[in-house]
Formats: structure tokens, C-alpha cells, sequence
């Protein structure tokens, strides 16, 4: 590559040469602040005081990033920045839609109140062993993966996660942690593998790895025996990412083992960025194909729905318990997936959304609950702690917190006044619109059964009296409030409970956001500017 | 491994590794080679140091901990990115300057400075996992650095020989970690 301003051939037909306007570079900020975060963190690696203090700023710093981008996606439509301005489809474009901006800023959001938890959840020797560098490069590899607009950029993206995701998982290094985490790579890994010759064959068919430029030339195939295969692939390797039924077994052998924040974590993120990539490739370019694999996602909805409601009502360990909501949720967005529409991929996004809220409430909840629990009961046992078995009297200790437990729980459940109601009434109305009332009807056994679990929890570890109800009440003092816990759960309920209080805004934005989806124009135009309606722009 | 040989060659050999680590760094840009396969290399020369001196010797002759000098390279990496905001041109783009000194032109670029960040990024990461496998097995893990090479090298040796470290040595060893 020689100098470009003393090179005779044409640039034009190679480079970008219109300078990118300076809020464009909010596409790409998010991974380079996560990125350089990371770098410092790793750098001051043993003075582990500043730690807290750098990631907290850095995450801030995130939401407010991530939020201009929403603000300016809002304003001028998708967001285009191609890599070492290269034209696209041979430089690297990122490109931040409604959708990945909408789920761009709600991991910051969640990443960001897991942070300040971290504070108190995590020790120095967590610390020492890097939770916060492993936190900003996971958010590196969330935030590239939702930005991105080239699908192996996004493989890129989730090998990045993933491998923050192994650092997180055995921070602690327990032996249960270790057996965990083993499942947990090898099916992540056949699950990355399966997505990456799904990205070589799909690379085969197109000529060209660019989401934009996928999404103009999907036309010419579409509903021809390859590309058919090829959305299987791609779905198969996402519903493993995502916790789908008959792949999902990594997740309940995983999620219970590491510190709660990093459950909380992957709760609200790693599933998500799964079905964000399921969404982005079978509802945007693969459309006809999706249509077409509809019963079959259809079913992995409706087992996803009922085994993760029927496993988390079966469960006593309620950590294990939480992991089982997370999979309960997925079916419902999966389902939203499979019917298709806008409506029902608009109440997907609103419910994917939610569930990132909503799960990293219910991790901390969890955490704390337990946590109150046995300083009640003095009980030290490990096993003991997490057991609906023992666990009591939470009520009467601390009312407070029962009221936000309850909140967070009617959220987790779907009922109103929580922000839970709304996506599912999406997705219900729009199982009604195509007569899938199995779907519906799915649907609202899930919610129902989740409801009865959310019911146990309350009836045993909080309504219950505690085992020594006396000598609890004597140490409740050691049970105190703590910012670091209050401050950022109390933000995940507020935002539960505003978006389910005043819906309209949120609505309008996934509405949209799935229109975009269902017709990528703007989001081609965006990476092409003078692609034409039909063909492509060579 | 701790021949006299071999602790007699090892310097030589890794400062040789190392200085041949920077000229594939540096052919890298128009020939075969690169940050990748220089900070490869650079970590072989460092790993025989390790073999003949302990890793112990490693680290004090690295100064920073690798995992550290990982990190400033995914900065300058980064950096190099991001020089471009200023010359309007998007994110990793190349950048040019050619400084004139003593007469010869000498082509600088963020391309370089980003292979430098992948060159240290690729010494630190590899390094830690090098040296984290000559370690020897101990209570904790990364076992901290020693501050002597003699204990660190008898130590080596009683484990190469009875294949469980010296009690004695394990004492000493136990001591200079809680000084830290």
C-alpha cells in the first residue's frame, strides 16, 4: 500500500474520500473506549484500587456514547463508518440500526449497574485476577457484535465475548466453577464453530461477507435449497448461543457456578447477543428463507417456552432457578421470531430488551436474598444458601427489599404495572393475527408456570418465617443497605418500571426498529449510498 | 534442560532473538513478516532464557508483567486507530509522515505503530502463558516472582530431580513471596 496522496490511480473506485462526519465515529466508539478501558485496566493490573474507580468511569462513559448513538440513529437513520475507509463490501463496515443501537445501550446500562455491584461483589482477589478487564473486553466483543455490519466482523465479535465469557466464569477458580466453565466452552465452542462455516458457506453462495450487500443480492437465491440450509445453519449455531431447548444445556450446567454479578451479567447479555444475531440474519437477510424453517422455530419456541418454565418451577437451588428464567425468556422472544412479522419481531426486540433488564434484576436479587438470608440464619453452608429449602424470613427482616424483589418479579413474570406485560402482549396479538393460537397458548402456560415459580420464591424465602426466627431478628443488624447493591438495582427497577408505566416511547422505537428490519433500505442505503433499489452497486 | 551449555549460550541467543524479532516487526510491512511473528519470535528467545535462568529471571529482566506490557500494546494499537479522527478520515485508516533525517527519508505510519501494539500485545499474552507453563507447580497460581536466582534455580533442579520441590527451598520460597 503506498501513500494515497502521491498514488496516480483512481481512488475513488477503492477508497472513501468523502471525510466522515465527526458523529459517525460514535459507531465505532463504543468498542474503541471498551478496548482502551481494558488496555488501561491490564496495564495497572496490580493496583487493583483504581480498578473500580477507571471501569466505572469507562462505563459511564459507555452509556453516554451508546446514547447519543441511539439519539443520532433516531434522528438521521442507520449509522455507517467503514474500516481504513476501504468501500464497502471490502472494508469493514460497522453499522448501528435502531435495533443494534436500542440493544447497544441497554447492555451498557446493565453492564454499567453490574459494574457498581461488582464493587461490593467482587474481592481484591477478583480483582487481582482481572473481573474488570474481563469486563470492558466483554462489552467490547457485546458492543461490536450489535454494532457490527459485516457478519464475520460479528464471529469476530463473539469469539472476543467468548473468551472474556471463560475469564469471568472461572474467576474464583472453585472446582464446580471449573466443571462449568468446561461445558460451557466446549458447546460454546461447537456452537462458534457450526457459525462459522455457516459463515464460509454463506460467504460461498454470496461472494461477500457485508451485511448490507448480503441483504441486496439475497434476492436473486431466495427459497433455493442452499440458502434454505444455510438459515438452518445459522439458526441452529444462534439457538445454541441463545439457550434454545434441545441446545441449551450449557447454560443451567454453568450459570450458577461463577460470582452472581457475572451471572447477572451473562443472564442479561450473552443469550441476547445470540438472539441479536438470529434476528439480524434471519429476519433481515435471510427473510424468505426464515419464512420457510417458520414451523421449525415455531417448536424450538414452544419447548424453549415450557422446559425453562417447567425446569425453573422444579428447581430449588434458586440460582439454578434463575438460569431456567433466562432460557423461558428466550423462548418467548424465539417465538416472536418464528411468526415473523413486524409486530411480532417488534415485541421480540421490546421483549430482548426487557429480559437484559429484567435478568440482571433478578441476579442481583437473587444474590442478595441468599446473602440476607444466611447472615440471618448464620448458616455458612454454601448449599444451604442458595436453597429455597432453608432460605426464610425475608420478609420480616427486611420489607424493603421484599417490595423491590416483588417488583423485579412481577417484571420477570410479565405482569403489570412491570415493563414484562407489554412485549408479551405483542407477541400474543401477533400469534393471534396469523391464528397460531398454540403459540399464544404457549406463551401463556410459560407465563403462567413462571408465575407459580416466582410465587414459590416468594411464599418460601420471603412470606415464610426463617428456621430460628428469634435469633434472626437479634442479627439483623448485620444486615445493612448498601449503595453499591441499592443504587444499581434500584436504577434496573425504575427503568422496568417506567417502560412498563409509559410504554409509547419504547413501543414506537421497536416498531420501527422492525419495520427496519423487515425492509433493510435505509440500512443499505446507509453502507451503499448510491445503491439502487434492485441489484447491486457494481 | 539447565546445562552449563545451554546457560552459557542463552543470552547470546536471546538477545540475538530479540534483536531478529524486531527486524521481521519492521520487514513485516512489505515482505513476510510482521508484529504477529516478531512478538512470536521475541517470546521463543525469551522462553530460552526462562529454560536456562528460571522464569523468575524472566520477569525481573521484562521489568513490567507481561499481561502489562499486553495491555500498552492494545493501546498503542488502538491509538493508532484513532489518530485518524483528527485527519478526517475513518477509524484505521493509514496515516503517513516521512521525517527527513541526515538526509534519508524515513516513511512513518499508524500502520506501524499498529503492528508495534500487535508486536507487544503478542509478546505479553504469549509470554504469560510461556512462563506460566516452565513454572513449576506452587500454593498459588501465578506463583509470585523470586527475588534470588540461586533458590529459584536449586529449586528447579530438586524438582527436576525428585520431581516435587525441596521442603527447604519450598520454605525459602514461601518467605520471599509473603515479602511482597
Amino acid at each position: 500500500m503506498a501513500s494515497p496522496a502521491t498514488s496516480p490511480v483512481d481512488l475513488a473506485a477503492a477508497l472513501v474520500l468523502t471525510p466522515p462526519p465527526l458523529g459517525d465515529w460514535l459507531v465505532i466508539l463504543p468498542v474503541v473506549l471498551m478496548i482502551g478501558a481494558g488496555a488501561i485496566l491490564l496495564m495497572v493490573r496490580k493496583s487493583v484500587r483504581l480498578h473500580g474507580g477507571i471501569a466505572i468511569a469507562a462505563l459511564l462513559l459507555l452509556v453516554l456514547v451508546n446514547g447519543s448513538l441511539l439519539l443520532r440513529v433516531i434522528e438521521n437513520g442507520p449509522v455507517t463508518m467503514v474500516m481504513g475507509r476501504w468501500l464497502p463490501p471490502f472494508g469493514i463496515a460497522f453499522t448501528a440500526d435502531l435495533f443494534g443501537a436500542t440493544m447497544a445501550l441497554t447492555a451498557s446500562l446493565v453492564a454499567l449497574a453490574a459494574g457498581i455491584f461488582a464493587l461490593r461483589d467482587i474481592d481484591g482477589s477478583g480483582r487481582r485476577y482481572g473481573f474488570y478487564p474481563f469486563l470492558m473486553l466483554l462489552m467490547a466483543g457485546v458492543s461490536g457484535a450489535f454494532l457490527t455490519g459485516d457478519i464475520f466482523n460479528l464471529y469476530v465479535w463473539f469469539e472476543v465475548l467468548l473468551i472474556s465469557s471463560f475469564g469471568l466464569l472461572i474467576l474464583g477458580s472453585r472446582p464446580e466453577q471449573i466443571d462449568g466453565a468446561l461445558k460451557y466452552a466446549v458447546l460454546n465452542l461447537i456452537a462458534t464453530t457450526l457459525f462459522l462455516i455457516s459463515v464460509g458457506y454463506l460467504y460461498s453462495l454470496f461472494g461477500t461477507l457485508n451485511m448490507a450487500d448480503i441483504a441486496l443480492k439475497a434476492g436473486d437465491l431466495s427459497g433455493t435449497a442452499p440458502l434454505v440450509t444455510l438459515t438452518a445453519l445459522f439458526t441452529f449455531a444462534f439457538a445454541m448461543k441463545a439457550a434454545a431447548f434441545p441446545l441449551n444445556f450449557w447454560l443451567p450446567a454453568s450459570y450458577h457456578t461463577p460470582r452472581i454479578v457475572v451471572s447477572a451479567l451473562f443472564g442479561a447479555l450473552l443469550t441476547k447477543v445470540g438472539i441479536y444475531a438470529l434476528i439480524r440474519v434471519t429476519v433481515m437477510l435471510l427473510p424468505v428463507e426464515r419464512e420457510v424453517l417458520s414451523p421449525a422455530i415455531a417448536t424450538l419456541a414452544i419447548l424453549t417456552l415450557i422446559t425453562g418454565a417447567l425446569g425453573a418451577l422444579a428447581q430449588s437451588d434458586i440460582r439454578k432457578l434463575a438460569g431456567y428464567l433466562v432460557i423461558a425468556g428466550i423462548g418467548n422472544i424465539l417465538a416472536g421470531v418464528a411468526i415473523g412479522s413486524p409486530a411480532a419481531i417488534s415485541g421480540a426486540i421490546f421483549y430482548a430488551l426487557h429480559s437484559m433488564v429484567a435478568m440482571t434484576a433478578l441476579y442481583l436479587v437473587v444474590g442478595e436474598a441468599a446473602r440476607r438470608a444466611s447472615l440471618l440464619s448464620g448458616d455458612e453452608n454454601q448449599a444451604n444458601r442458595w436453597s429455597l429449602h432453608t432460605l426464610g424470613g425475608l420478609y420480616r427482616s427486611s420489607p424493603g427489599f421484599t417490595a423491590v424483589s416483588l417488583l423485579v418479579f412481577l417484571a420477570v413474570a410479565g405482569l403489570p404495572p412491570l415493563s414484562g406485560l407489554w412485549p408479551k402482549i405483542m407477541l400474543l396479538k401477533a400469534a393471534m393475527d396469523i391464528n397460531a393460537w398454540w403459540l399464544a397458548a404457549a406463551i401463556l402456560v410459560s407465563s403462567f408456570l413462571v408465575t407459580l415459580t416466582l410465587g414459590r420464591i416468594v411464599l418460601l424465602a420471603y412470606w415464610r418465617q426463617g428456621l430460628e426466627p428469634e435469633a434472626g431478628l437479634e442479627r439483623q443488624t448485620a444486615v445493612r443497605g448498601d449503595w453499591r447493591l441499592s443504587l444499581p438495582l434500584g436504577a434496573l427497577v425504575l427503568l422496568l418500571a417506567g417502560f412498563g408505566l409509559f410504554p409509547e416511547r419504547l413501543l414506537s422505537l421497536t416498531q420501527s426498529a422492525a419495520e427496519g428490519l423487515a425492509g433493510p433500505s435505509a440500512y443499505i442505503r446507509s453502507v451503499f449510498p448510491d445503491a439502487l433499489p434492485s441489484g447491486g452497486i457494481r | 534442560m539447565n546445562t552449563i551449555i545451554l546457560r552459557t549460550v542463552a543470552p547470546v541467543v536471546t538477545a540475538l532473538t530479540l534483536l531478529f524479532s524486531v527486524f521481521v516487526l519492521l520487514r513485516g510491512h512489505n515482505e513476510p513478516g510482521g508484529g504477529f511473528i516478531g512478538g512470536l519470535i521475541a517470546v521463543s528467545g525469551l522462553a530460552i532464557y526462562g529454560i536456562a535462568f528460571g522464569t523468575g529471571a524472566v520477569r525481573r529482566a521484562l521489568r513490567f508483567h507481561p499481561m502489562a506490557i499486553a495491555g500498552a500494546g492494545l493501546l498503542i494499537a488502538m491509538l493508532s486507530g484513532l489518530v485518524s479522527i483528527f485527519a478526517g478520515v475513518p477509524f484505521m485508516t493509514g496515516l503517513w509522515i516521512t521525517p527527513s533525517l541526515f538526509g534519508t527519508d524515513i516513511p512513518l505510519s499508524t500502520v506501524i505503530s499498529f503492528d508495534v501494539g500487535v508486536y507487544l500485545v503478542v509478546l505479553g499474552a504469549i509470554t504469560s502463558i510461556v512462563l506460566a507453563l516452565e513454572q513449576e507447580p506452587g500454593p498459588e497460581f501465578p506463583a509470585p516472582a523470586l527475588r534470588g536466582t540461586t533458590s529459584r534455580r536449586a529449586e528447579t533442579a530438586a524438582f527436576a530431580r525428585e520431581g516435587a520441590p525441596d521442603p527447604v527451598t519450598k520454605k525459602k520460597r514461601r518467605k520471599s513471596g509473603g515479602k511482597r
